[in-house]
């Protein structure tokens, strides 16, 4: 499920109005251009076909954004490439609670896609995904409510030409999607700023005695990781403003393996590593260690296993292979082998060294002694572990 | 979507006719509710009626105007459906029948009136049973919502004669036998096959009823599931879903008819549609999976409402699957329909009401009545209004109960997230996926953990049902009554103790008996220590029936339908519920004691879950022992233990990679402790290496590896570090040399003394004062240790080494005593011993006397040994323990 399929870089030809900040660089590509613009055209499709009542200031009806994220054909033949590979339950809980007035949460860890669906969810339902705080350890509260032009404010005393808006105040005063990224990392003092926002919908601004009063339309997707709950925890009080969407990671071994060999072979392309050959087989292997120990299960659903405390997402299954991969290329014989993924799936196995060490020995010895084809994988282990 | 959703599969119509449902199910997708078939966990339904009733929606133009006056009122229901027992009632009480016919075994009528009892509370079955084999068995579960229980409740009320009207069970179980092949033993393995055939009937007879579930419930959802074709059959509800746009028959079926509100319109005009659709979905695809059984039903019930109609002339109701509406309907020669049945097999069978639970109506539990969320079809039935605001509400309730914080505010955010979602999913109203969705999302932060205790207690239920006293005996008394009668032991209310051999095949059937009657609960017998002999094949029980036990054993029927089929049941419900890994170690020796064979694998894969995640090597190392013990036992039974060696095993592993880093960081308590824990592992290891087959030969090799990491390393306490390397030295794994080495490196002046005393504790602790006689070395060594500690360390060690060498016996202490007063290390080496001499023995061994000894010797240890004891070196050592024992004698008598 998880994971969407990371289109990001596939669309380099789509029409990208460019930015204004990007000033200068006509021509010249964005690294990775938003959502909006790198789906522009299967946007407008949906746009025109979509007769369905939308709410307000929304540029889709839900079903059609449903259908923007979860991919279909349209009654006129135009395909839409499905953004996010997963249960449908979950797009759509996601997008009904949008039309709610009820803010978003979606959580999970590392590498399920949280950020991807907020972008595209932003993008289908306000055309702009760029309403964007990032949430860090430094957050402070003018980045979620608004700033001021200190050259402004000494020159002429505080008034609205001073006011510099944050993102969450122009999404609200113009009805649009806003959206937080890591909000958990956000210090728990300035998270509750959004309380005020999301239950009353208004920002009061003080200095001019003035508030700025959410537009219908206006809403908030948060994104945070499941991981990190108890960095700052979200207070009761904000978690109640949230309708939460966990992304569960993917499903099937298939699914995971393939979005695996598709990312791993799009950033060996970027840091212009040599292709090698008939790393599959590795690969498999590599993603059947992740999700046996994630699920605590082996994938012949026969024993039962310890789980470790590291996360063990897709995305470092991905980091592990590429790992594998570099090592493989500059220092081996260019073919994927279990040596060169061995040390890799150690580091990300083995997060707390004591606890962890022994629950990966036990799966060393219970699991992956007895398994056929796997002695080679059990001797490179064996050796790194040692 | 959501695999929760919980739909009611259409099929379950069918109480009776279990085969409807199995029609459906195997459409459906996987994860859906499913099989419909309401009813029978036995029987499987038939396919058929959990059909009709979808085809019910499509074609509704309804209009009762068919009836015809002298027709009977067909009411054709999807078992176990709210909506479909809404709409009976309304239309029993537009029409007001004289008489009303539901679909069941016939034998059931002399209970109906039990129904109206004041004890009768449902979800409650009727179970159908061979009168002499109680195994064969077929269940009718009923719960409130049931349109069947409804009608019955109806007529009840309002004094109109109730019948059933299905083929007598007396056939339908004697199907199920034809089956098998008569033979008993191949019920189970055969049961899906049954289930399938006689589908239409619920009689799934599986021995099952009582025991596993899983058997029964194949009987009901193999008809649809399993068989090869039913991947042919085409299942019309899916059909009739697609053609009205679902994707889903199950939520399909829910929106059209379950949510349907109570009483708009006409009572008659569902049951006109769907009586419609049903004859056109009979029509395009015959008569479905049913088969010949379904025509030799639908005859018997043909007749069975002409009777009524010669009796009741048109006030004729008519409650049955909605598959069998168009063949009752149907125009049949009563020739034609008498000749079909004649010459069904019969048996002899017995009737009455069981108790019965919501968990095992639904599917998850296994015995598969057919759907998956009678709680919440039983709120559906139960409000009278706002079913979706009162469902959120009751699961605010219960999570606020279990100190999740709920408030108002949430319910109210639910409640329009569940709408808003029906709305984008185009379904009328929130059906049970949308408010778990709901749930999920506003109440539960998005995960599953709160959503699983909202499923388990609400969705499925708590419900249990209650029977009157009056209803006739369950089964399982009967079996226990003839098992008594076999095995020659009455129950008596006079306390006797009674002495087994297992040897003796009589006994071994009353050990069984006793052993499982405990595993149900009925404390008849209680096992008590055998006088005299303590062999494995003899047994002592202390016997007494008590009155209550009566009591236990109904209660106790309802885990199965056989002594074996319960406490199978009963033993794989335990498994799966215990909490401590030791428990289900217990639990895995109890079976064997009792021989549930069946029981075992589900033990066995509980008990290797449990031993996977079981974090404490202390649980491992506890359970390991006993499992062992079970293993060798179970040869002495002659059980096949292949499963048990291999969990064995796989323990063993875990307690091998998790022991080292759990033996560091001990206080002397946890020490002391996980010593213990190391001798019954060396020991357990011992007796798995003997019985162990080859994919596991190196285990000892292992262990013995284990050891010697223990022995080495600083962070383990001294306790056991001094065990770890004697239990090395005990196996020849370590040469006395380097115990020696290991000695003096763990007794250096670098080591505090209280560590230096616990490591001499775990070497020589427990009966190593031989050691300590016969290796000069090494009492050398604790000797000069022992001088060498400082007095202010002294009193601290003194303690420690009280306790371990006051365990010895006295003539080893005095042996010791004496040694060390004439003063160490004056022979050295392995025969310094026997140099060094004792007093009043010669400073050497005379050989003419030793040698006499060597022909007991060998007789004692088997002629085998004759070549080792050759070697003098042995010899020498034998003479030793000889001589070191005759010491001893010597010094007891001496005191």
């Amino acid at each position: 499920m998880s994971v969407s399929v990371e289109p990001t870089s596939v669309a380099p030809s789509q029409n990208h109005s460019a930015p204004a900040n990007a000033a200068g660089a006509e021509g010249a590509e964005a690294l990775r251009p938003h959502a909006e613009d790198a789906f522009a055209a299967e946007l407008a499709a949906l746009a025109a076909q979509d007769d369905r009542p939308r709410p307000a200031r929304w540029k889709l009806s839900p079903w059609a954004v449903a259908t923007y994220l979860l991919g279909g054909t349209l009654p006129d033949g135009t395909v839409i490439t499905p953004k996010y590979v997963g249960p449908r339950r979950i797009v759509e809980v996601a997008v009904t609670t949008l039309a709610t007035d009820r803010a978003l949460l979606l959580l999970g860890v590392p590498g399920t896609a949280k950020t991807w669906v907020s972008e595209h969810l932003a993008a289908a339902v306000s055309g702009d995904s760029t309403l964007l705080v990032q949430g860090t350890a430094g957050t402070p509260e003018e980045a979620i409510r608004y700033g001021w032009n200190y050259a402004q404010l000494l020159a002429h005393g505080p008034s609205r030409d001073a006011l510099v808006p944050g993102p969450v105040m122009r999404a609200m005063a113009q009805g649009m999607t806003a959206r937080v990224e890591e909000l958990t990392r956000i210090p728990a003092d300035v998270q509750d700023t959004l309380i005020t926002i999301l239950s009353e919908k208004t920002l009061p601004i003080p200095e001019l005695g003035e508030e700025v009063q959410a537009v219908r339309g206006f809403n908030l997707i948060a994104t945070a990781n499941d991981r990190d709950r108890g960095v700052n925890d979200l207070s009761s009080a904000l978690r109640r403003r949230f309708n939460t969407v966990v992304l569960p990671l993917p499903e099937t071994p298939e699914a995971e393996v393939d979005i695996v060999s598709r990312r791993v072979d799009q950033i060996g392309r970027s840091l212009d590593l040599p292709a090698v050959p008939d790393g599959i087989d590795e690969i498999r292997r590599v993603v059947t260690v992740f999700r046996e120990l994630r699920d605590g299960v082996t994938t012949d659903g026969r024993t039962k296993l310890k789980s470790p405390s590291g996360t063990l997402s897709t995305a470092e299954a991905i980091s592990v292979v590429t790992g594998g991969l570099a090592l493989a290329a500059h220092f081996g014989d260019g073919v994927l082998r279990a040596g060169d993924v061995a040390a890799g799936i150690l580091g990300a196995v083995v997060r707390d060294p004591a606890a962890d060490r022994v629950i990966w020995q036990e799966y060393l010895e219970t699991v992956v002694r007895e398994r056929d084809g796997w002695k080679d994988f059990y001797r490179a282990c064996r050796e790194v572990s040692a | 979507m959501s695999g929760m959703s919980i739909s009611v599969s259409p099929g379950g119509a069918g109480r009776l006719t279990g085969g409807a449902a199995r029609g459906r199910s195997d459409d459906e997708p996987a994860g859906r509710a499913g099989e419909p078939d309401g009813m029978g966990r036995t029987e499987g339904a038939d396919g058929a009626d959990g059909r009709n009733e979808g085809d019910g929606v499509t074609g509704v133009d309804g209009a009762l105007g068919r009836r015809a006056a002298a027709q009977p009122l067909l009411l054709g229901v999807r078992h176990h459906g709210p909506g479909s027992a809404r709409a009976v009632r309304a239309a029993l009480e537009a029409a007001r029948p004289k008489v009303v016919l539901i679909e069941g075994p016939p034998e059931a009528d002399a209970l109906i009136p039990l129904a109206a009892e004041e004890g009768m509370r449902p979800p409650v079955a009727l179970l159908a049973h061979a009168v002499d084999e109680p195994g064969r068995s077929a269940f009718w579960p009923l719960a409130e919502f049931s349109p069947e229980w409804v009608a019955l409740r109806w007529a009840l009320e309002h004094g109109v004669p109730t019948r059933f009207m299905d083929l007598p069970a007396t056939h339908t179980l004697a199907w199920g036998r034809d089956d098998a092949g008569t033979d008993p033993d191949a019920e189970k393995a055969e049961t899906s096959g049954d289930g399938r055939g006689s589908a239409g009937e619920g009689t799934a007879e599986h021995p099952a009823g009582a025991g596993s579930d899983g058997a029964g419930s194949d009987g009901a959802g193999s008809d649809g599931t399993g068989s090869p074709e039913a991947d042919v059959r085409v299942d019309p509800l899916a059909v009739l879903a697609e053609a009205a746009g679902y994707d889903d028959p199950e939520r399909w079926w829910e929106d059209v008819v379950e949510h349907r509100g109570p009483g708009q319109g006409d009572a008659f005009a569902p049951f006109a549609a769907l009586e419609e659709a049903m004859g056109a979905l009979r029509e395009t695809y015959g008569s479905g999976g049913g088969g010949d059984r379904d025509l030799v039903r639908e005859a018997h019930m043909r007749l069975q409402v002409r009777a009524a109609q010669r009796e009741f002339g048109d006030g004729v109701a008519v409650v049955c699957g909605a598959w069998h509406v168009p063949a009752l309907r149907r125009k049949a020669a009563v020739a034609a329909d008498r000749a079909l049945l004649k010459g069904l097999p019969k048996v002899k069978a017995d009737m009455t009401w069981v108790p019965w639970t919501h968990r095992r109506l639904s599917r998850f539990s296994g015995y598969g009545a057919g759907i998956d969320a009678p709680g919440w079809y039983a709120h559906l039935f139960g409000v009278s209004d706002r079913p979706v605001e009162r469902w959120l509400t009751k699961v605010a309730g219960l999570l606020r109960e279990e100190d999740r914080i709920v408030s108002s505010a949430h319910v109210i955010e639910a409640v329009r997230l569940a709408e808003t979602l029906a709305a984008m999913r185009g379904r009328p109203l929130p059906g049970l996926s949308e408010t778990t969705d709901a749930v999920r999302a506003v109440m539960c932060d998005g995960s599953d953990v709160p959503l699983a205790l909202v499923c388990d207690r609400l969705v499925v239920g708590d419900v249990l049902g209650e029977v009157p006293e009056s209803a006739p005996a369950v089964p399982l008394q009967r079996d226990l009554a003839r098992l008594q009668r076999r095995l020659r032991l009455k129950p008596e209310a006079l306390e006797r103790e009674l002495e087994l051999d297992l040897r003796k095949e009589t006994d071994a059937g009353r050990s069984r008996l006793l052993h499982r009657l405990g595993l149900l609960g009925v404390g008849w017998g209680e096992p008590t220590d055998s006088r005299g002999s303590t062999g494995t094949f003899r047994e002592t029980w202390r016997l007494r029936w008590e009155p209550e036990l009566s009591v236990r054993v109904a209660e106790a029927g309802v885990w199965g339908t056989t002594v074996l089929s319960a406490a199978t049941a009963k033993a794989e419900a335990d498994a799966v519920g215990a909490q401590a890994l030791a428990d289900v170690t217990a639990l895995a020796e109890r079976c064997l004691l009792a021989e549930l064979t069946d029981a075992l694998p589900v033990v066995m894969r509980v008990l290797a879950e449990r031993a996977a995640l079981d974090a404490d090597v202390g649980h491992l190392a506890q359970a390991l022992p006993a499992l062992v013990r079970s293993l060798r036992y179970g040869d002495v039974r002659g059980t096949d233990t292949g499963a048990l060696a291999e969990v064995a095993a796989g323990l063993a592993e875990r307690v091998f990679v998790g022991l080292p880093p759990a033996c560091s960081a001990l206080d002397a308590d946890g020490a002391e402790e996980m010593r213990r824990h190391v001798d019954a592992v060396h020991t357990a290891v011992g007796l798995l290496g003997d019985t162990l087959t080859a994919g596991h030969a190196d285990l000892r090799l292992r262990w013995h590896g284990v050891l010697r990491v223990l022995s080495g390393r600083d962070t383990v306490p001294g306790v056991i570090r001094g065990r770890a390397v004697r239990l090395l030295l005990d196996d020849g794994e370590v040469e006395q040399e380097q115990a020696a080495r290991l000695m003096g490196l763990a007794l250096s002046p670098g080591t505090p003394p209280p560590d230096a005393a616990a490591w001499i504790e775990g070497f020589v602790g427990g009966g190593g004062g031989m050691l300590l006689v016969h290796d000069e070395r090494l009492l050398a060594l604790v000797d000069a240790w022992l001088t060498g500690v400082p007095a202010a360390a002294f009193t601290d060690v003194l303690p420690l080494l009280r306790r371990t060498f006051s365990a010895y016996e006295p003539g080893v202490r005095r042996t010791l005593g004496e040694l060390v007063r004439r003063g160490p290390g004056r022979g050295g080496g392995i025969t310094g011993a026997t140099a060094a001499g004792v007093p009043g023995f010669a400073a050497d061994l005379d050989q003419e006397r030793a040698d006499a000894v060597l022909p007991v010797l060998r007789l004692l240890l088997g002629s085998d040994d004759v070549q080792d004891v050759d070697d003098v070196q042995d010899v020498q050592a034998a003479g030793t323990a000889a001589q070191g024992a005759l010491g001893e004698e010597l010094a007891g008598v001496a005191r």
